[in-house]
């Protein structure tokens, strides 16, 4: 809980740094997915650490003299908020001055995500579907478990009328607003990592308030676990075709005439990837922490 | 004034110490993975501070303004965070496991059952040479 209060704040430290697509994204994921996944294994774990007399002085001892040498590092940077400082120099002037030109997108953060460094992009994907197919491996449950967990209903969810009621009005919100920041990420704040999120914690609402079984005839889980591949591939195929068209891997210039159209068209298709995986992989991580808790519920 | 210039990186470094202290000091495997979020997020205001300018405002294009932050390092950052989820999630996961196979999730302990598994088996591995050495004496 204290988890979730923390993220929210240095969301709200980002929005005073200017970094708006970094705040959503730090409150999309703190305050709603993290939070829960720690609850959830701290329900699979003992509840409690073990009482212990662990001796802390040699740990302060360390952090002491890490700390003070870090402080005396610092003392050489340039000061916060300096317009000359190294970080501002090389090729940050190029994105802010070039972008509109180049690529035609008024959010240069997702110009630069999806499009000038659209490789480490694809990495950084890759990266979660990755960790995505780890969880889903170290996790793993019989179909038997799958099928009593379909009836599972939390007993003290259903007594929440209103819970249930207002989330009832609030998912589909949640769900169109997921759209909108996934395809509006172009003009404002927003994108495929933040839009994936956000839509993967509508759908947790929904399993928790209203059941694994209804929500698994909603988002099918086998279908989901093709989701995750499935915006890899479409990231990946982007720039095959690009190559296909005669430029280089995630080159979006030649997929239309006008290359601006094409940056735009490749973009879209990048960040739609983008989304797919992440709230894939999100919605997957979930199912299994659940599964796992049912598991243990029945083999005790 | 020269020197409180630097403020960002003097809170930076009590998130990162705070988060190293969790993770060294703590047995219990969970609290070394909040430790590690905690640091995490220090990297972050680490780079989301080192990329504000002063009067800037947030690097969406429009005539109104001509001071932009650095929208690089929000870009780095933004996927670092979700990428950061994933692998918290993994470590999580893999916590659970622990906790099933040897039923607690504090590291002594663990260690503790290891050494023992190793004893066992080195005593099993000898046990019969030991024997057949006996017999010839």
């Amino acid at each position: 809980m204290l988890g979730g209060i923390y993220s929210l704040l240095s969301a709200s430290f980002f929005i005073d740094l200017d970094a708006v697509d970094v705040a959503f994204t730090e409150a999309s994921v703190g305050a709603g997915i993290s939070t829960l996944l720690m609850l959830a294994s701290l329900k699979l774990v003992n509840r409690y650490e073990r009482k212990t007399r662990y001796k802390p002085l040699l740990a302060l001892g360390v952090i002491t003299i890490t700390g003070a040498l870090l402080i005396y590092g610092t003392l050489d940077m340039p000061h916060f908020g300096d317009p000359n400082a190294p970080a501002q120099q090389h090729v940050v002037p190029r994105y802010l001055n070039e972008s509109m030109a180049e690529i035609g997108v008024p959010n240069v953060v997702t110009s630069v995500l999806a499009s000038y460094r659209g490789y480490d992009t694809l990495g950084e994907t890759l990266v979660i579907f990755t960790a995505g197919l780890g969880v889903m491996s170290l996790l793993l449950v019989s179909s038997r478990t799958k099928k009593e967990s379909k009836n599972l209903v939390p007993a003290d969810m259903r007594q929440q009328i209103i819970l249930r009621v207002v989330a009832k009005m609030m998912i589909p919100l949640i769900l169109i607003f997921a759209l909108y920041v996934q395809f509006h990420g172009d003009y404002g704040p927003g994108g495929g990592f933040q839009a994936g999120v956000i839509f993967a914690a509508g759908v947790i609402l929904y399993t928790m308030l209203f059941g694994l079984g209804v929500s698994q005839r909603a988002f099918h889980p086998e279908v989901i676990i093709l989701l995750t591949a499935f915006g890899v591939l479409m990231y990946a195929g982007v720039g095959v075709a690009c190559m296909l068209l005669g430029g280089n891997f995630l080159d979006y210039n030649v997929l239309r005439h006008d290359p601006i159209h094409g940056q735009h068209l490749g973009i879209l298709l990048v960040e739609l990837g983008v989304g797919i995986t992440v709230a894939a992989v999100m919605i997957t991580i979930f199912y299994k922490f659940t599964w796992r808790t049912v598991k243990h519920k029945y083999h005790q | 004034m020269n020197i409180l210039g630097l403020y960002n990186y003097w809170i930076v470094i009590i998130l990162i110490l705070i988060g190293f202290f969790i993770v060294i000091a703590h047995e219990n495997l969970i609290k070394k993975l909040v430790g590690l979020t905690i640091f995490q997020t220090a990297v972050f205001f680490f780079y989301i501070s080192v990329g504000k300018i002063k009067g800037a405002t947030a690097p969406i294009l429009d005539d109104r303004w001509q001071l932009y932050s650095n929208p690089l390092a929000h870009c780095l950052i933004l996927t670092a965070i979700v990428v950061g989820i994933s692998t918290t999630a993994l470590g999580l996961a893999l916590v659970v496991r622990i906790q099933e196979a040897y039923g607690s999730i504090e590291e002594d302990e663990i260690q503790t059952q290891d050494t023992q598994d190793q004893l066992e088996c080195q005593l099993e591995a000898y046990g019969p040479r030991k024997q057949f050495l006996t017999k010839r004496i």
